[in-house]
């Protein structure tokens, strides 16, 4: 009804109704100027320049000025020779980390519900969150300090049972298992809030009935609380796979070096080192933008199916 | 609110109703349940202790292997020998200073942004959504960022550290379902008494945000002590070096295993790398370390409400 009469009202009606709107809530519209400002400066004009990528970048004529290149740099994206190696790594250390991250909160989500102790709850919630509210800097000055072959604690431990030292940070298959866990104690912690909160969310009712029917504790679990928090799950996997390709480059500048920079070269540490450091900016903004819209391809098919499977999906 | 949820638990009912207290099944569930937590729960402590073990020990006592999770030979030359480096108060300086004046900034343009959102007869509020949730989808990426910034002139400055990320719109987000949580009633009775939309969100809205501002508030203040690659990408000034990027300035020199040594050996310290390392992790930590018992009751709180209403 209302909308109906919305639309029948003539354009000097619909400008009358807009300078009341604004009469009313000029305050609010004024409030949200800056984040207007803020995203189109800092999100928009980025996207915007993104138009690199298609232009021989000249610093000097800047980016309107130089000319433009069209494929080209896309081409020569696909004859450099680290091309394959940054795609594998990310594609790698990104998979690796989903198969082994995105259980993992799930799991202490539901053995942390299990606990029947306040104070045990408590200490444990409060220790798994700890390393997320940690740099990638001091966790990775961590992992070498606890690895390190002469004095770290882990290679202690191994003398101690007679094994050799080894060096993990050194070898190029120990050195990604140790990237996939570290990424786990940084967030495997952090990540069960949201499952918790949805735990919560259950209708005790349901526990009850499984409870009648004879359901122990692991039946509960696997008949009750996981199917009630799949939406949850599905969602966090959308945006989980949505990441797959924008490995964040904190953690491998923190826990790489020299010895396996075979596997630990991804996207974003190839663009920082060619484009910022060595000033290739059109090739490397190609590479970032391949990057780029892949992810959000990711995000959409991921949703697209989700939605399509069970009804879930981000928007 | 806290026996109110023991009551609805469904725990003790199914106690009850089976009385399958001490079936085998069940406890050897407990013990899995407890012993894989403990286990996760160490590993996630371990390390820290660990490092912070080092720190304390003497020279001697790492090198022979007897540091486990608690200082042998107590020293304190390693913190002294960090503390007395005059960069590293610096840099310590420089990101309090970003740290206290970027979550300001932050916290008022999250509120500002998130208030107007939170408002159902806003018309226009969805298109804005719309605007804001594509940012999050898809961005133009390091290099355009970076010529954006150096074009605006912003170039070793700490206004490159806040600017670019003066909103994070999952922050918006979680601020927005908060204020969506606040009766609507309670506006509408002091639009009665005559109250306009600046005066009801001052006076009223903020007053009842204290924990949600507490945690967005941690959030924001964390990404800005923990700040590290934006300082690397966009500040070449030593004197502007954020805490992070000396940190591991002093990691990279010790793992080379150079001149720190050359440092200890010239003073008057005795102490180790694999010591002083540790010690610069724990100057680095230990502020996160001191704010966090107290704001952890709220960021458990409020980021439950952003992912359960997000």
């Amino acid at each position: 009804m209302k909308e109906q009469a919305v639309n029948r009202i003539s354009a000097s009606g619909a400008a009358k109704i807009a300078l009341k709107e604004w009469k009313k809530n000029y305050a609010l519209y004024l409030l949200l100027l800056p984040a207007i400002a803020f995203f189109i400066i800092f999100a928009y004009i980025p996207m915007g320049g993104l138009i690199i990528a298609f232009k021989d970048y000249n610093i000097f004529t800047g980016i309107w000025a130089s000319d433009w290149a069209g494929l080209a740099n896309f081409k020569e994206m696909f004859s450099i020779p680290e091309f394959f190696r940054i795609t594998r790594n990310t594609l790698l250390l990104n998979i690796l980390g989903l198969l082994v991250g995105f259980p993992a909160p799930i799991i202490l989500a539901l053995m942390l519900n299990e606990i029947r102790s306040k104070y045990f709850k408590k200490i444990s919630q409060s220790l798994l969150y700890l390393p997320h509210f940690m740099s990638w800097i001091v966790l990775g000055g961590i992992v070498y300090a606890v690895l390190s072959p002469k004095y770290g604690i882990v290679n202690e431990i191994m003398r101690w049972i007679g094994m050799n030292e080894f060096y993990f940070m050194a070898d190029k298959t120990s050195w990604v298992i140790v990237y996939t866990l570290s990424a786990v104690w940084q967030s495997a912690g952090w990540g069960t809030i949201i499952y918790l909160a949805a735990i919560t969310a259950i209708d005790p009712s349901l526990y009850e009935a499984a409870s009648i029917d004879g359901a122990g504790r692991l039946r509960k679990i696997i008949s009750v609380t996981i199917p009630s928090i799949m939406p949850t799950i599905i969602i966090l996997f959308i945006l989980a796979v949505g990441n797959m390709v924008s490995i964040g480059i904190e953690q491998p500048l923190a826990l790489a070096n020299a010895v396996v920079g075979d596997v630990s070269d991804v996207i974003s540490t190839y663009v920082y080192r060619v484009g910022i450091k060595q000033g290739d900016f059109a090739l490397t903004t190609a590479v970032g933008m391949v990057q780029s819209v892949i992810n959000l391809f990711l995000i959409l098919t991921a949703n697209h199916f989700a939605k399509k499977a069970g009804g879930e999906s981000l928007w | 609110m806290e026996t109110h949820e023991t009551e609805l638990d469904h725990k003790p009912v199914s106690k009850k109703l089976i009385g399958s207290k001490f079936s085998l099944g069940e406890t050897i569930f407990s013990v899995i349940v407890y012993g894989t937590l403990i286990v996760f729960t160490f590993v996630c402590l371990f390390p820290f202790l660990n490092t912070l073990a080092n720190a304390f020990s003497s020279s001697n006592a790492i090198q022979t292997g007897k540091v486990v999770l608690w200082p042998v030979q107590f020293q304190l030359d390693s913190i002294k020998m960090i503390l007395a480096d005059q960069s590293v108060i610096r840099s310590l300086l420089v990101t309090i200073y970003l740290t206290v004046v970027g979550t300001a900034l932050n916290l008022v343009i999250t509120v500002t942004t998130a208030y107007p959102l939170s408002r159902r007869d806003l018309k226009g509020r969805s298109v804005f959504m719309r605007f804001m949730v594509i940012t999050m989808l898809f961005s133009g990426g390091m290099i355009p960022l970076f010529l954006l910034i150096k074009s605006l002139y912003l170039l070793n400055t700490l206004w490159a550290l806040i600017l670019p990320g003066l909103i994070s719109a999952f922050n918006v987000i979680i601020m927005k379902s908060f204020f969506q949580a606040i009766p609507d009633e309670l506006r509408e009775a002091s639009i009665v008494d005559g109250c306009g939309n600046m005066r009801y969100l001052l006076q009223i809205v903020l007053p009842l945000s204290g924990a949600s501002l507490a945690t967005i508030g941690l959030f924001y203040a964390v990404g800005h002590w923990n700040s590290y690659f934006g300082a690397v990408l966009y500040i070449d000034n030593q004197d502007l070096a954020t805490l992070q990027v000396k940190l591991r300035n002093i990691l990279l020199l010790a793992q080379m295993g150079t001149s720190i040594e050359q440092m200890s050996a010239d003073s008057n310290f005795t102490v180790v790398q694999e010591s002083l390392k540790a010690a610069v992790i724990v100057v680095a930590t230990v502020p996160i370390l001191i704010v966090y018992p107290f704001l952890q009751k709220y960021f458990v709180k409020g980021s439950m409400l952003g992912s359960v209403k997000g």
